[in-house]
């Protein structure tokens, strides 16, 4: 099991030296796994991630629905006008990511598989940028499951139980949370970024165009990250934000059940219910809309 | 929320995308009904009722599925060209939209024609997160979730072969963690369903189908 708050977490960080040692060391009391073992499995992980953003960089790739794709290597190819390299290349891996996803590549569900792009977005960049040894960000991706297992436990990370916020919002805070370890903030720090994260996209709905896992929810992992880097940036900065997370959490939770179905993943509010959105859905390549009924 | 057993349900599980409950979910379902009926079937009628109908195709929930039937698993590559690979290698599928009645929005009804061609049935929903479970296997209601080593044990239902079974079970030294019990009716077919913490070894097995009164028996790993 998780822990149940992210009290109770910090209270283990405490003990352990990190939210990462406490979270392996939690995963290897609940499973009976060894840390050598729970290690192997997240630097698994890791190399998935890699692989899905590289891939995503490099291909080109398109949804079967051709809604999506290659736009990942488009942001790649064009100079950033405003912020910098880092920023820009974080933006990019989010698309690469959720386009890879999108186009039934292999992906770490991580918490889901509609926000796959957000956590190697934000913790490559962090690594790239800081020049972190790679057993580290494995280390930060325990960080980042521990995070996500409290908002598991006290709110959901489902859509369709709590919209967006549940999934993207999600993974912007188990991001935020982890790179601020990777950058050598302290637990009480990552607690701060995982708040400022998921207060900057509570309430965000879930409305994919046609049902699919496409639009909006690619650019969703994009915007997703600039939040988390925001997050990062202003819990690094020493900001602290006045509710505690787990307060936060519960917020989410209890709007994400305030929200009616139409902003639940049922593709019937929001930009779904667009008249574009509506367009779109109507014109997915034929192959793509529902089966048809059964005649008997 | 699906409950979380590990840090490893929140940080994967590793998959072909786009969606856990769609895609990975489903794929899991058609493993798990692979294996029920004891390999690869010969044809498959799959009902899709609710989600799955409405958005499954976009979410590659019959390649999923397809793709468990042919014995992959959710984070096999090459589960996107699943409905072909399964044309080229003789398992014949075929996707329909249908109301299964009051059950979860992502459920299937595998109907399947196993090797040897004896029909099964088996039905079953995808709970989100990768989270399946197995509601109907021909005739008999069941709750199976795919997470732990299963018995499917297919007996008369006599007096004596569910105590034969799981003393041959205890005499290896093998956990049960869960077990259901369902028959026909009094004297006719029965169904026994059981999962052990540790695979069962195929000597126990072999000792399982010599029972008296056991008709078949068939294992189904975790998926």
């Amino acid at each position: 099991m998780s822990y149940a708050s992210f009290a109770e977490l910090l209270a283990a960080a405490d003990d352990h030296g990190s939210i990462s040692a406490a979270a392996i060391a939690l995963e290897c009391e609940e499973t009976g796994a060894d840390e050598a073992q729970v290690i192997a499995r997240l630097s698994d992980a890791l190399a998935v991630m890699e692989a899905a953003v590289e891939r995503g960089l490099s291909e080109e790739l398109r949804s079967r629905s051709d809604l999506v794709g290659r736009s990942g290597r488009a942001l790649a190819a064009s100079a950033p006008r405003l912020t910098d390299a880092t920023f820009a290349t974080a933006l990019s891996r989010a698309l690469a990511g959720a386009e890879v996803n999108a186009c039934m590549g292999r992906v770490v569900a991580a918490p889901t598989g509609g926000a796959s792009g957000v956590l190697p977005a934000v913790l490559l960049t962090a690594a790239e940028r800081l020049g972190a040894p790679r057993e580290r960000v494995v280390a930060a991706l325990a960080a980042a499951g521990a995070v996500g297992g409290v908002i598991a436990a006290r709110a959901t990370l489902s859509g369709a139980a709590g919209g967006c916020q549940a999934e993207t919002g999600a993974a912007a805070a188990m991001a935020a949370a982890a790179a601020v370890e990777l950058a050598g903030g302290t637990p009480e720090q990552s607690g701060h970024a995982a708040a400022f994260a998921l207060q900057g996209l509570l309430g965000l709905v879930c409305d994919p165009v046609g049902g699919l896992v496409e639009v909006p929810c690619v650019a969703r992992n994009a915007t997703a990250v600039a939040v988390a880097l925001a997050a990062i940036e202003m819990a690094l900065g020493g900001l602290a934000f006045p509710i505690p997370v787990d307060e936060v959490i519960d917020a989410m939770g209890h709007v994400g059940r305030s929200l009616p179905p139409s902003l639940r993943e049922t593709a019937l509010g929001g930009l779904a219910a667009t008249p574009t959105g509506r367009t779109l859905a109507s014109s997915l390549a034929s192959g793509y809309r529902p089966h048809s009924d059964e005649g008997e | 929320m699906p409950r979380q057993r590990s840090l490893f349900d929140i940080i994967g599980p590793v998959m072909i995308g786009p969606s856990s409950s769609h895609t990975a979910g489903a794929a899991r379902l058609g493993a798990l009904a692979r294996a029920i009926v004891g390999g690869t079937p010969r044809r498959a009628r799959v009902t899709l009722h609710g989600s799955f109908a409405t958005t499954g195709r976009g979410h590659g929930t019959d390649r999923a599925l397809a793709a468990g039937l042919l014995g992959m698993r959710p984070d096999d590559e090459r589960l996107p060209d699943a409905l072909e690979l399964a044309n080229a290698s003789g398992l014949e599928v075929t996707f329909v939209s249908g109301d299964l009645g009051d059950v979860h929005p992502n459920t299937a009804r595998l109907e399947l024609t196993d090797a040897f061609g004896r029909a099964h049935l088996v039905q079953g929903s995808s709970l989100g997160g990768g989270d399946v479970v197995v509601t109907l296997i021909d005739d008999f209601p069941v709750e199976v979730t795919g997470e732990l080593p299963l018995l499917v044990v297919v007996h008369h239902d006599q007096p004596g072969v569910v105590a034969a079974v799981t003393a041959r079970l205890a005499a290896d030294v093998i956990n049960i963690a869960s077990m259901q019990v369902s028959r026909e009716r009094r004297g006719a077919r029965a169904l026994m369903l059981i999962e052990t913490d540790e695979r069962v070894p195929d000597e126990a097995i072999a000792g399982i189908a010599a029972i008296d009164g056991v008709v078949e028996v068939r294992s189904v790993p975790a998926v």
